[in-house]
């Protein structure tokens, strides 16, 4: 049976950490399933958990009142789901659906970033990892709206 | 029998035989009658002559999706409940014509309409659906734009109201303060009584115009031990309403409730038909049809009673706004029991039962009412889902 | 604010004096009464139905100056039967007009305070009666600042007004579009991300929102980000409507009649509305 640990060191998200770094994350961490249709996040809720997906498929989502939900983007095995947590006011702007049944690990947001200001060499060691996630983040963004255009 | 003079809020006596002279005067008055009549093994209001077309002698039975017609013992009168129509397609016709208009030039001109003159006398009007014209009065009488056909007839409709001396299987009239005693907007309210050989109706006068009539024919006093067993009769059939609902605090709760997993069970159920929407007394919504003949020189408006239950009722360009069923009903509960307070200061409902008796599924709102509030008490609504709910 | 007259359901002629086009889908109609008369007069947010013989008819917001009532002016997007047979008429033909219904932009109220206008898309239409009454009372008010994106420069209405409007040194004009081709040189991003450049005091700052509901959603969120109160927030709704007058019930959100409590509603009134879905 996979702890929330072991399954942090599996997770691409976390490759190269150190033990004592998977393991003061790990305190943070449980594991949590979704069925087929269940929403993992809804917009405007307060956005408290970083998700790293370890089996499944999730869509991210926007509401439009008449057209129902578009998925702007999915994600599976491997992925990390969650950066808003930064982003004032600190809540959900998208909806976040799993598609099929999936496994994930849950990350409790609040408790990390307290770790992460009093061992400054863990809160780079995730910013780090964070911060190559946005930026790949945003090359898919900015190229899906060019696409648009096409 | 004396002619003892009636007064306002008295309440006579009156043989059964007198209900045909009432009818004769109403008719003489230039009334067109409607009430309670047999139709197809239902029953119908519709066109009186006389009181031979009263269902005399008949009763009926309704649950969820049944409505069944059975022959009593007792040779009453008014032994039923409410059909599947109510009043208002007559105050507020099903379909009706705005006006006409004529291309001239590169514009139109819309051409004069023709005053309506239809003078109703409802006979046999139930306690719930006089409440429910009061209902559809705030809609139509008191808001900034007011329905002219709808108050025309409205004023000039004479209503013989008539108590409820038979439990409705499927009415909560109780519940919603609505019956089954018709406490006003009546010019008669009668109730019917038979003890033995006895057969009479205790007759309460509610206007001036009530008071006339009853001047009219031949009526009594009422005795105190006649009151008692009107009295008696009535506070039976409340006891034995066949629904119930719960009103306590119920906008409240409705609007903390929008996203209770109810509302998919009873979606699953639902076939969207709107049935309940076409029976109910107290739905008001209509759409407006712009119509042009072949050449495209004459059009016409039309108003028509639309149904909040389709697919497009909602629809704006790219989409509608309740796209699934379970919004759609969510919906008309949530209107017909919370957001009309808001709306127009007393509930929608008047508790008639006809949606229950009328719907091919038997979906109760009674029982949804119920389900939602027992769904708290499970598991109070105060904790927000996190990553378990499914909209 | 002004009524409209008795009979209700019954449209009044007006003349079709002028029809320039905005973008490949949308017009702006100048109408006169057929009858002739005194002129339209109507508040800022308002909105008619229009009516095209035998067609039917829509709810337009109303786009003129308020101001200048001998002309009605409406902006349409032709998508629908409708809103086609508007656009396609020609100068001298005559369409219905009922009307003017709905709760305004509350202009007169914002006096003192600094004043945010944020557009989108078509959502500039109903807002620029209230850009002119703003203007046109340019000392009763501190800041004002106009935010309007479109999904691309071809998409964007009043055009050459925009950019009018810009030359002025009392009024800071934002535009943006969400993605451009090469001859575009300003900016492209959304609404959202404009606002931290308007200059406003957030305590005493009033926001007038039309477009698209993501848009203002998005808005909304990011104008309380930065201070605002939410009664202090204003956004324009709409709903299928086939009456304009509260009886046929279509344009229900909630416990609101858009056709009469709105279509400009304050955000703080009807906030949990707007955030549940399918009402």
């Amino acid at each position: 049976m996979e702890t929330p640990e072991s399954s942090l060191t599996t997770h691409p998200f976390f490759q190269g950490m150190t033990p004592r770094h998977l393991s003061m994350v790990g305190e943070c961490a449980s594991r949590v399933n979704f069925q087929a249709g269940q929403f993992l996040f809804r917009e405007q809720e307060e956005a408290a958990q970083f998700y790293l997906i370890n089996h499944g498929q999730v869509a991210v989502e926007v509401f439009r009142a008449r057209r129902g939900p578009i998925t702007l983007q999915t994600l599976g095995e491997g992925k990390a789901l969650g950066w808003f947590w930064f982003d004032k006011p600190y809540h959900w702007h998208y909806d976040a659906r799993a598609l099929q049944l999936t496994r994930a690990t849950a990350l409790d947001v609040k408790a990390l970033m307290y770790k992460c200001e009093q061992d400054y060499e863990l809160g780079y060691a995730l910013m780090k990892r964070y911060a190559q996630m946005l930026a790949v983040q945003f090359r898919v963004v900015a190229m899906q709206i060019a696409d648009m255009y096409g | 029998m004396r002619q003892a003079p009636a007064y306002l809020g008295d309440e006579v006596v009156i043989e059964p035989q007198a209900l045909q002279q009432l009818l004769e005067i109403l008719h003489r008055q230039g009334y067109q009658l409607l009430g309670p009549t047999l139709r197809q093994g239902s029953l119908a209001y519709g066109p009186l002559s006389s009181i031979a077309d009263f269902p005399q002698g008949w009763g009926d039975a309704q649950e969820g999706g049944v409505f069944r017609l059975r022959k009593l013992k007792d040779p009453v009168f008014f032994g039923y409940g409410v059909g599947q129509q109510s009043w208002k397609q007559f105050l507020y016709p099903p379909r009706h014509r705005l006006w006409q208009a004529r291309r001239e030039g590169n514009g139109f001109q819309v051409l004069p309409q023709e005053e309506d003159a239809a003078k109703f006398a409802f006979i046999g009007v139930h306690a719930c659906d006089l409440e429910a014209m009061a209902v559809q009065d705030k809609v139509f009488l008191e808001g900034p734009f007011i329905d002219s056909l709808y108050r025309e007839r409205r004023e000039r409709a004479f209503i013989l109201a008539v108590n409820c001396g038979h439990p409705c299987g499927t009415g909560f009239c109780a519940s919603m303060g609505s019956g089954p005693r018709a406490t006003r907007g009546f010019d008669l309210a009668l109730t019917e009584i038979l003890q033995g050989p006895r057969h009479y109706l205790v007759a309460a006068l509610g206007t001036e115009r009530g008071r006339q009539l009853i001047e009219q024919i031949p009526h009594q006093k009422a005795q105190p031990e006649e009151l008692e067993a009107a009295a008696r009769l009535l506070a039976q059939t409340a006891r034995q309403m066949g629904r119930t609902l719960d009103t306590r605090e119920i906008k409240a709760l409705l609007y903390r409730n929008y996203e209770n997993p109810r509302w998919d069970q009873v979606a699953a159920r639902c076939l969207n038909c709107g049935n309940c929407t076409l029976v109910c007394p107290t739905c008001f919504c209509h759409t407006i049809e712009d119509t042009t003949d072949l050449t495209g020189t004459e059009a016409e408006r039309w108003r028509r009673w639309d149904v909040c239950y389709t697919v497009d009722f909602t629809y704006l360009h790219g989409g509608g706004i309740r796209n699934t069923i379970r919004s759609r009903y969510r919906q008309w509960l949530t209107h017909k029991l919370a957001t009309w307070i808001d709306q127009f200061g007393v509930s929608g409902c008047v508790g008639c039962g006809r949606c229950i008796t009328w719907c091919p599924v038997a979906i109760d709102i009674t029982e949804e009412v119920r389900a939602i509030r027992e769904s708290e008490l499970a598991a109070p609504p105060a904790a927000k889902e996190e990553g378990n709910g499914d909209a | 604010m002004p009524n409209p007259p008795a009979e209700p359901m019954l449209p009044r002629p007006y003349r079709v004096l002028k029809v320039g086009r905005e973008t490949g889908d949308t017009f702006t109609l100048t109408l006169a009464a057929a009858a002739g008369g005194a002129g339209f007069s109507f508040a800022p947010g308002q909105f008619n139905m229009l009516y095209a013989f035998g067609v039917g008819e829509a709810p337009i917001s109303i786009s003129g100056d308020p101001e200048r009532p001998e002309n009605l002016v409406h902006t349409v997007r032709a998508v629908g039967a409708v809103t086609r047979a508007i656009c396609g008429l020609k100068k001298g033909e005559v369409l219905g007009v009922r009307g003017p219904y709905g709760a305004a932009w509350p202009v007169a109220a914002a006096a003192g305070q600094d004043v945010l206008v944020i557009a989108g898309g078509l959502g500039l239409a109903p807002l620029r009666p209230a850009v002119y009454h703003l203007l046109a009372h340019r000392p009763d008010y501190g800041n004002l600042e106009l935010i309007y994106g479109a999904r691309t420069p071809e998409d964007l209405l009043y055009r050459k007004e925009l950019e009018g409007w810009r030359g002025r040194f009392d009024f800071r004009v934002h535009v943006t579009v969400d993605a451009a081709r090469g001859e575009w040189r300003g900016n492209v991003g959304v609404v959202p991300n404009l606002i931290s450049r308007a200059r406003f005091d957030a305590a005493n700052t009033l926001a007038l929102i039309c477009g698209p509901g993501v848009m203002m959603r998005f808005t909304v969120q990011e104008l309380l980000g930065h201070g605002l109160k939410m009664e202090n927030i204003y956004v324009s709704m709409e709903r299928n409507m086939k009456c304009g007058l509260g009886l046929c019930g279509h344009c229900q959100l909630g416990p609101f009649f858009v056709c009469k409590d709105g279509p400009v509603f304050r955000y703080d009134l009807l906030k949990d509305w707007f955030l549940t879905r399918e009402v």
